[in-house]
């Protein structure tokens, strides 16, 4: 579950996924929207690599 | 911009400014612990801030005024490369996440205040303590000067012209922050924070509706991009792509290298506080998305500013009723309060714990280590004010965007010491000191731009200089700890911890 925090990484900086100005959301380009989804995404990924942590771990 | 004194905006502004410096005294005896008798107290609100209260105090010193002021300005200036915060500030969150529990584990079980606590503590060496103190201090006072300067911009748009309105209003932060440590900013941040949300919200939903939807904010901005040229646009050009990737990259990975974050961190009640708020803090990101939007709306109102860092005063003014107005910059220049008042009281907690007790006073009490810090916090904001007002504006930028990159150079000697006990003191010493020099060099040499080109098989490649300096600073640093390891194969210093 741990790899899962890396995928943002990915998303995000190989800028050459999301260069684009369509297909646009509610009058935002596509760089924009993208950009601004990775943030819900992102706090949900953390959090399923929260919930799925050994209880030792847990402190 | 006009010189006409806002009456309306200003006393709404001064109402709040009053609310929250009343609330700054009062912070002392919020929580109660004896403030006196503890750095631990001063200096990091008695270790016991719980999910909310992080989350409130770190979204309010991370996010910070001059953010609300420079990122649309930038956006405004030159379009997409300007929203490299948003794809910084995404990721600095599962970096927070994996790192920051382990690093508040072992300050709480030793009792660390600083990060250099933390890596005297991992490799037993002052001199590397030493550096990494240094680098957060020097790096944290032009970032404060940035704080006055998000405060000044706002303060000038309400009609109230000369440099008394800011000594005044850092006077009055600096005796709440001596008198109530880190309490203070806690309190006030979620004053901030609120004030911030409501202005943010208000904005990404009047602006656009006055001025035609956000298809039209965008035509606007793109229409202003193409009439200007250059490396200008909605969209990056190919060349500017690894700039933007490495930027937010290296932002992301030095962001919680600096005392502010790092007392927001230590002051934590658990590692589990930590972890809670990396899922939570991004909230505070996709409000910096849309405030970066606000460089676009400037567009689209046709507002006309002298220097990019006008634009959100003015399309507030240009678009709003001057009560809320004066709410959106009391908003502002609270939300510099904050920070600046959690920047001092790092600074000041580096100096006193890696400085004065490491060198002038190691038998320094508790009550002495707080009174120690709370002379330096003065001291540090003294020095930011005395900055703003007898050096040009352009160096504290200067010195602010150098800062990023020498504070990312303790990454290594901070993170690293949490995974592995592998890097000896002498390596990560000097790669510290290879990534400052190379890095501060090349910055130099371009012009003080954050840039660093390299050719490689005929092509040129462009990134982040910090970056750059940071990957040199690993490669020196275990370069010299294998060397070092060749020559006295038992660590005297590392096996002797405790």
């Amino acid at each position: 579950m741990w790899m899962l925090l890396l995928v943002p990484y990915i998303g995000l900086l190989w800028v050459p996924f999301y260069n684009f100005t369509e297909p646009s959301l509610f009058g935002f380009p596509f760089f924009y929207w993208y950009q601004l989804a990775w943030v819900p995404i992102t706090s949900l990924l953390i959090w399923l690599a929260y919930r799925s942590r050994t209880p030792d771990e847990a402190r | 911009m006009a010189d006409q004194i806002e009456w309306v905006s200003l006393s709404i502004f001064i109402f709040f400014f009053a609310l929250v410096t009343v609330m700054g005294f009062f912070a002392a005896r919020w929580k109660a612990g004896p403030v006196n008798e503890h750095l631990d107290e001063w200096g990091l609100g008695g270790r016991q801030f719980g999910t909310w209260i992080t989350w409130f105090l770190v979204g309010g010193d991370f996010y910070t005024a001059y953010t609300v002021i420079a990122v649309p300005a930038l956006v405004y200036a030159v379009g997409a490369y300007g929203f490299f915060a948003l794809p910084y500030t995404i990721i600095v969150y599962p970096f927070v996440f994996a790192v920051m529990p382990v690093l508040w584990k072992q300050a709480h079980a030793n009792g660390h205040v600083t990060a250099a606590d933390v890596v005297h503590g991992n490799y037993h060496s002052r001199a590397l303590e030493l550096a990494v103190a240094i680098t957060g201090m020097v790096a944290t006072m032009p970032y404060i000067a940035l704080q006055l300067i998000g405060m000044g911009v706002v303060i000038k748009a309400m009609g109230l012209t000369g440099e008394l309105p800011i000594i005044a209003a850092f006077i009055i932060l600096a005796l709440y922050t001596y008198s109530s440590g880190l309490r203070a900013p806690a309190l006030i941040a979620f004053v901030k924070d609120i004030m911030i949300y409501i202005v943010v919200l208000v904005a990404v939903v009047v602006v656009p509706a006055k001025l035609g939807g956000y298809s039209a904010v965008f035509a606007a901005a793109n229409d202003a991009f193409t009439a200007k040229g250059g490396a200008t646009g909605l969209i990056l050009k190919p060349a500017q792509m690894l700039p933007y990737a490495t930027l937010a990259f290296g932002s992301a990975l030095a962001a919680f290298m600096y005392p502010h974050t790092l007392t927001g961190i230590f002051a934590s009640k658990s590692a589990d506080t930590i972890r809670k708020n990396a899922i939570l803090l991004p909230a505070y990101t996709l409000l910096l998305g849309l405030i970066a939007l606000l460089g676009y709306m400037a567009y689209a109102a046709n507002i006309k500013v002298a220097t990019p860092n006008d634009v959100v005063p003015m399309l507030f003014k240009a678009l709003f009723p001057s009560w809320f107005a004066g709410f959106a910059f009391a908003a502002i220049a609270i939300g510099a309060l904050v920070p600046a008042a959690v920047m001092s009281i790092g600074a000041a907690n580096l100096f006193t714990r890696n400085v004065w007790k490491s060198y002038v006073n190691p038998s320094i009490s508790h009550a002495g280590e707080a009174a120690v810090a709370k002379i330096a916090s003065l001291v540090v904001k003294g020095g930011a004010l005395a900055f703003i007002l007898f050096l040009p504006t352009q160096y504290a930028i200067d010195l602010q965007l150098l800062g990023g990159l020498w504070i990312l150079q303790t990454f290594p000697a901070l993170v690293f010491g949490l995974f592995t006990r592998w890097f000896r003191a002498e390596g990560l010493l000097l790669g510290w000191a290879s990534g400052i020099l190379w890095g501060s060099w090349t910055a130099w040499s371009n012009g003080l731009k954050p840039l660093a080109t390299i050719d490689l098989g005929g092509a040129s490649y462009v990134f982040y200089v910090g970056l750059g300096a940071l990957i040199l600073n690993i490669a020196v640093a275990a370069v010299v700890t294998v060397i070092v390891g060749l020559i006295s194969p038992h660590r005297t210093s590392v096996t002797a911890r405790s």
